[in-house]
């Protein structure tokens, strides 16, 4: 497993929330804190954003 | 393979663990690929296509699925799946059609084109009885209904929906062990593996929480999983089949982009998204 070396603050409360090396943009993670699901939206600098709201068509 | 090889891509707006898996199986083979986000994507038909010609389709969204996979194919890049198979695994319906005609083992299947005619098929299946969604989500608004009036107050919520095609309804025989089923992975008409999930509910997705262990292939296995993935036109397919009478399987659903996290960590030794690179690989390299 790869080692946690990035943080970005959490947008919904303000945690840091640790991204690992190979951590990708769009990919989904969870705040440690507040549970919340967030996406990558960079990792150079690491930014989170809100994950976007699941819908209706969604899943496999 | 490249750079001279042809252009590859994962297209997908959310990087789950699947998606990453993808992409790191092909950082691993030193493969350059390129992130089509479908947030982001359009494009031309007929127009000259700079983008990926060998894509494989791991958008979450059954219509930006469908309709990404149509657009790529009218620009003349090839899919997998193909627009085709993810019209008609993505739809249940047509998913059940499909079945039929290649003549597998399915749940006794009727589609009710507004909620009265459910209402009235419904006394002829009996109780209790599946009310599905024709695009589904994980178990979300799978509905077990026990009597006519569960059956009503489902179709009276299902009515009220937005869309013309969440209307038409989609029923179903409730069939087999109710907290059991099996997932099997078919990547290039070659079954992957199989695990068995037991959920506590009666819907067994991994996403509502179902346990995956790994399930022994059997020949019934592998010949109806390859035959259900074949029957919807799917290079990589989750089939799930479930226990019916007598010990008999049958093929509940095909899906076309299948999530893996599951059955992965119920199978350590082998390695979904090795073997989808592998197929996009053997594909671009045809
Ligand atoms: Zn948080």
């Amino acid at each position: 497993m790869s080692k946690t070396v990035l943080a970005a603050e959490c947008p919904e409360c303000a945690a840091d929330v640790g991204l690992d090396a190979d951590a990708r943009v769009s990919e989904i993670v969870e705040c440690v804190e507040c549970r919340s699901e967030l996406e990558i939206e960079s990792v150079d600098p690491p930014t989170l954003v809100r994950a976007p709201e699941v819908e209706e068509d969604w899943g496999e | 393979m490249n750079p001279v090889g042809p252009r590859l891509g994962v297209l997908a707006s959310r990087v789950r663990v699947e998606e990453k898996a993808i992409m790191a199986a092909l950082d691993r083979r030193g493969v350059a690929f390129e992130h089509l986000d479908p947030r982001t994507l359009s494009v031309t038909g007929g127009a000259a296509w700079a983008g990926p010609e060998f894509v494989v389709n791991r958008e979450v969204g059954h219509y930006r699925a469908l309709y990404a996979a149509s657009a790529l194919e009218a620009a003349g890049a090839t899919v997998l799946n193909s627009a085709a198979a993810t019209h008609v695994s993505g739809d249940k319906w047509h998913t059940s059609a499909a079945l039929l005609a290649a003549g597998l083992p399915t749940p006794a299947t009727t589609l009710a084109l507004t909620s009265e005619a459910a209402l009235k098929a419904l006394e002829e299946i009996g109780y209790p009885a599946v009310i599905k969604p024709l695009v589904g989500s994980w178990g979300r608004l799978v509905t077990k209904v026990a009597d006519r009036d569960s059956a009503a107050a489902v179709l009276e919520h299902v009515e009220a929906l937005p869309s013309p095609q969440s209307h038409v309804v989609y029923l179903q025989e409730l069939v087999g062990r109710a907290d059991r089923d099996i997932r099997v992975i078919v990547v290039g008409g070659e079954v992957v593996g199989a695990t068995h999930r037991r959920g506590d509910e009666w819907r067994t997705n991994v996403a509502r929480g179902a346990a995956s262990e790994p399930c022994p292939l059997t020949d019934e296995i592998t010949d109806l999983a390859v035959r259900a993935a074949a029957a919807v036109g799917a290079d990589i397919a989750g089939v799930d089949l479930i226990e019916a009478e007598e010990g008999r399987l049958t093929v509940l659903e095909v899906n076309d982009r299948v999530e893996f996290k599951g059955f992965q960590s119920a199978h350590p030794g082998l390695d979904v998204a090795d073997r989808i690179v592998d197929l996009l690989l053997s594909r671009a390299a045809a």
